[in-house]
């Protein structure tokens, strides 16, 4: 698959299509791939991976890179193209000037769960028809491919391109989720026991603004939390209660925006699992308005910014504070 | 620094009697800014006003703070007041401290501590008001009229008298309205047709009305004197233009069995058709759900017989687009559907009428000619009970709370008819009361008792039971005589409740104009704006406004068109400096404010912007054109990087104001 990428990358380098790739590179180990352009042939030959950790969201790179000189090649994962028709929507990429090669999705693996089994000195991880040959500096470890997977991954809501220019491997379906099964979970608890359960979460935030930064629905010209203006800076550090605000204020501007691509929980280092308050936003838009799925499409109207005459009105529709 | 003033108004005891308002003077005294801090008995009195106007001279004030009644009731007053005394208008804040405080609080201590807090978000607010000047915009010369019954026909005629153009949007093919549909009118017992075709024609022929029936309103933009509105001409697949109204087409046309609208379905009609007689237009209107031609292209007749070439088949809608500065709402009421009243057997016998079906059999253009028969056997009847409020001053979900207000005064009017030309009929009527207030009325009523001998029951009908003979068997409680009733009818009629026109709601929606929970739109205040709606520019007339009658709907009718006129008059309106306007810097140019904009002020533009480094970078961004912005605020909620701000009602002030209340 990575030799497949490489070389149409570098065919498409080649006859001037695109000026530049956006895809991944290792880090300092193995399982550290980070995200990179590359703008030549060589770059690609010796860094370029696709493999079982290349699960990073390279869409909201493409703010930035489609709006220079030339086209930009990128490579996006069926989550992935979600977020670039929602870009596309909003007016933060130029489509014009990008090309999308869709691959095939994941599961893609958590290197977490794969140390959380006791497994250190990580040198390379194999997939051998769904085990997982660890090679460590203590010598070979094994460990079932399905305990590894990611869990934005063991929810995939689609194996569906949204929007592409070429497809390497075949396009799957949109699938019936499970995605909202821990959300009815925290519906079904008591309002204190809901309380209880984020209390505890979001206390363990440190506000390195991860989940804010890999966002790719967080692509404001101005951030309200890097702008003294807005009064909501670093207000953070006043309280306790202050990083739970950060994560309300976050999860309510992207509502309606959001296409569940859990970038934010993988990377939080606190394993916040922040996407659930995006999910309950979603859930609840498709009760209360009908089925949305945001960046879907490029065209259709957003219920939140949309008014219909059959449009219901939430609170009335939800009685507040009856449990 | 600031230097604001606070002044407490008592309002009589409206506000002085729940809120101590000495001890709200006092406490806004110590806020920061504050440098004056006094209560008055009337402040919106001349010399309550006065007083404003010298502290703002003498303390050299920056910012007025007043507590007072709701801002709807005398911003606009203060806000002179402090032009007057050289104080940007805009530099007024008032804190509602009647309606929101004393009027709906009953212990003192409470009701002040509240008003020290409004009073004291108003001073945070002020601290961050800047100085807003209004620009003017100018009034289209022409009004709409929404409705072509008796109240929008009545408006149409009072404002084209007045010199103006005005359009008439009637969604049916012919305008008249229900007053068309109605036999005799209370309390003079004069012919509804003889004094209403006469305004019709009138109205069709004044040359600065201009008629548009089957007809719908799609759409509209803009703000007082200025709206944009989109008419959707209904295709009728007859050319307007060229019909004479000679009617051979409806004679031949052989599709005959398309119940009868005007007839309330009481008889047929053809799929070619004209309402009735006297309509205007004149012009016949194919019904495409019959139209065999339109249904499966065979037939055929009505071009063939229409001797000038009216006929068009493959007419379409059209959508046409008009400037009007006022547009008055004229779209009346309906009965409502005695579905859910299967006790008085409304859906069983056809001999079961409503009140306005009943009107059409008494009426000589109605099914019958006139005479008065039974639907089932076309016999006469001789014995008819008439039952009152079906379906009004219910508390139930059936029905209507409210009192349907005509209904008293038209089965008075019935029952007085019948017992007038077939005086061997015997007419029953159950009330529950009998209301007649209006002049010359009760004289009417005790008329049809006294003189016409119509047995008045105080008392409901619990059942209607329609027998094997043919007859009605009424089940009902006479109060009075606290006896139940059994009385075999020949005809039971339904006073059914009265509800507005389905078209108002969406149409609210259009105009951006508020409504009750029943669907009647609400006027402005509803003592002494009763004509006007709550948005500028917008008049109610007739029925879609509450139950009327016909002298109060034309009275109403001709009120809304003097303020139109009023309004239409005018060569330039003042616009509202309360306006959005975008921060260039932080709008990510995603086009949700150009979304949820209901004026279609916002545009986008690609617009050059130098970075921190040197260079330059094309962004878009949102652009407010301030003369078509109504600051209504929606974009500065949809706007996810908060780029939008209000002036006047900026993000900060809102803040600044929740923060002083949570203080």
């Amino acid at each position: 698959m990575q030799e497949t990428m490489i070389n149409r990358a570098k065919q498409l380098l080649a006859d001037g299509t695109v000026t530049r790739v956006i895809g991944w590179k290792r880090g300092e180990f193995a399982y550290d791939i980070t995200p990179a352009v590359f703008e030549s042939a060589e770059e690609l030959e010796s860094d370029f991976v696709f493999d079982d950790f290349t699960s990073a969201n390279v869409s909201k790179y493409l703010v930035k890179e489609s709006a220079k000189e030339g086209k930009v090649l990128v490579f996006l994962k069926p989550c992935d193209t979600y977020s670039l028709n929602q870009l596309t929507k909003e007016h933060r990429v130029n489509r014009d000037n990008i090309y999308v090669i869709g691959i095939p999705g994941g599961p893609k693996l958590d290197i977490e769960k794969i140390k959380a089994k006791g497994i250190s000195g990580i040198l390379s991880v194999r997939n051998e028809d769904y085990t997982l040959k660890i090679e460590t500096i203590y010598g070979e470890e094994t460990m079932p491919f399905s305990e590894a997977i990611l869990d934005k991954c063991a929810s995939c809501k689609s194996k569906k391109h949204v929007t592409y220019d070429e497809l390497i491997g075949e396009d799957g379906d949109v699938l019936d989720s499970n995605r909202f099964d821990m959300v009815e979970k925290l519906e079904n608890m008591t309002a204190q026991e809901r309380y209880d359960f984020w209390r505890e979460q979001l206390s363990k935030c440190i506000r390195c603004n991860a989940c804010r930064n890999v966002c790719p629905a967080c692509t404001c010209e101005k951030c309200v939390f890097d702008n003294p203006n807005s009064g909501v800076e670093n207000k953070a550090a006043s309280d306790s209660f202050e990083e739970n605000m950060f994560h309300i204020i976050r999860a309510f501007h992207v509502a309606g925006r959001c296409t569940d691509c859990g970038e934010c929980s993988r990377v939080c280092p606190q394993n916040i699992p922040l996407h659930l308050l995006n999910r309950k936003f979603i859930k609840d838009i498709n009760e209360l308005y009908g089925a949305y799925q945001a960046g879907e499409d490029t065209t259709s109207k957003a219920p939140l910014t949309n008014y219909t005459f059959d449009d219901c009105e939430a609170s009335i529709v939800h009685e507040r504070g009856v449990e | 620094m600031q230097r604001i003033g606070v002044f407490v108004c008592h309002c009589g005891t409206n506000i002085a009697a729940t809120v101590d308002v000495k001890a709200v003077a006092e406490a806004l005294g110590h806020e920061p800014g504050v440098v004056v801090s006094q209560d008055y008995q009337y402040m919106c009195s001349e010399s309550g006003q006065n007083l404003v106007k010298n502290a703002i001279k003498e303390h050299n004030l920056t910012g007025v703070v007043i507590c007072s009644c709701s801002p709807r009731m005398h911003e606009n007053t203060f806000r002179k007041a402090a032009a007057a005394a050289g104080l940007n208008p805009y530099l007024v804040e008032i804190a509602n401290i009647r309606e929101q405080c004393s009027w709906i609080h009953k212990d003192i201590a409470t009701a002040t501590e509240k008003a020290v807090i409004l009073g004291r978000a108003a001073v945070a607010k002020v601290h961050l008001n800047a100085p807003l000047i209004a620009g003017e915009s100018p009034v289209a010369k022409r009004a709409l009229v929404i409705g072509g019954g008796i109240a929008g026909i009545q408006t149409a005629l009072d404002i084209a008298e007045a010199g103006f153009d005005v359009d008439i949007v009637e969604k049916n093919p012919t305008i008249g309205g229900k007053m068309a549909q109605i036999d005799k009118t209370f309390p003079t017992l004069d012919c509804a047709a003889c004094i209403l075709t006469p305004k019709m024609v009138e109205a069709s022929q004044n040359e600065k009305i201009h008629i548009h029936s089957f007809s719908e309103v799609t759409d509209v933009k803009g703000f007082v004197g200025n709206f944009t509105v989109t008419i959707k001409k209904k295709a009728r697949f007859v050319d307007e233009t060229k019909c004479t109204g000679c009617g051979l087409c409806t004679e031949k046309c052989p599709m005959k069995k398309v119940p009868n609208e005007f007839n309330m379905g009481l008889d047929n009609r053809t799929a070619i058709y004209i309402p009735f007689a006297q309509a205007v237009p004149k012009v016949a209107t194919i019904d495409p759900n019959y139209c065999m031609m339109l249904k499966n292209g065979k037939c055929g007749v009505c071009s063939k017989v229409c001797s000038v070439g009216a006929i068009d088949y493959k007419q379409e809608d059209r959508f046409i687009e008009e400037k009007y500065g006022a547009i008055v709402v004229a779209t009346g009421f309906n009965p409502i559907k005695l579905d859910k009243y299967d006790e008085f057997a409304y859906n069983q016998s056809p001999d079961v009428v409503t009140s306005l079906e009943l009107e059409r059999l008494m009426n000589a253009a109605g099914p019958n000619g006139g005479t008065l028969l039974r639907p089932s056997d076309k016999t006469h009847p001789h014995k008819i009970v008439f039952v009152q409020c079906v379906g009004s001053r219910c508390d139930d979900s059936k029905g209507k709370p409210y009192c349907s207000k005509i209904c008293c005064m038209y089965t008075a009017k019935h029952a007085m008819l019948i017992r007038e030309k077939y005086p061997d009929t015997e007419v029953y009527v159950f009330y529950i009361d009998v209301r007649t207030p209006g002049k010359n009325f009760d004289e009417f009523y005790r008329r049809a008792v006294e003189q016409y001998n119509v047995h008045y029951i105080k008392g409901m009908v619990g059942k209607v039971t329609p027998q094997s003979n043919g007859k009605l068997h009424v089940q009902a409680s006479d109060l009075l005589a606290n006896e139940q009733l059994h009385i075999d009818a020949d005809m039971v009629v339904l006073a059914a409740a009265i509800e507005p026109d389905k078209t108002a709601r969406p149409l609210a929606t259009m105009l951006t104009t508020q409504m009750d929970t029943n669907d009647f739109f609400t006027e402005a205040h509803p003592k002494l704006r009763p004509v006007e709606s709550a948005t500028a520019g917008i008049f109610l007339s007739g029925a879609c406004q509450g139950p009327k009658d016909i002298p109060e709907t034309v009275a109403q009718a001709s009120a809304a068109a003097a303020k139109a006129i009023g309004l239409l008059c005018k060569n330039s309106i003042t616009c509202n400096p309360c306006v959005a306007h975008s921060d260039e810097l932080m709008c990510n140019g995603c086009s949700s404010c150009e979304k949820v904009c209901p004026y279609g002020a916002i545009t986008y533009i690609d617009k050059e912007f130098r970075m921190p480094d040197r260079t330059t970078k094309v962004r878009r961004v949102a652009s407010v054109n301030p003369a078509v912005c109504q600051g209504c605020g929606a974009c500065t909620v949809a706007c996810p990087s908060g780029a939008m701000d209000l002036n006047g009602f900026s993000n900060s002030q809102i803040m600044a104001e929740v923060d002083a209340i949570c203080k």
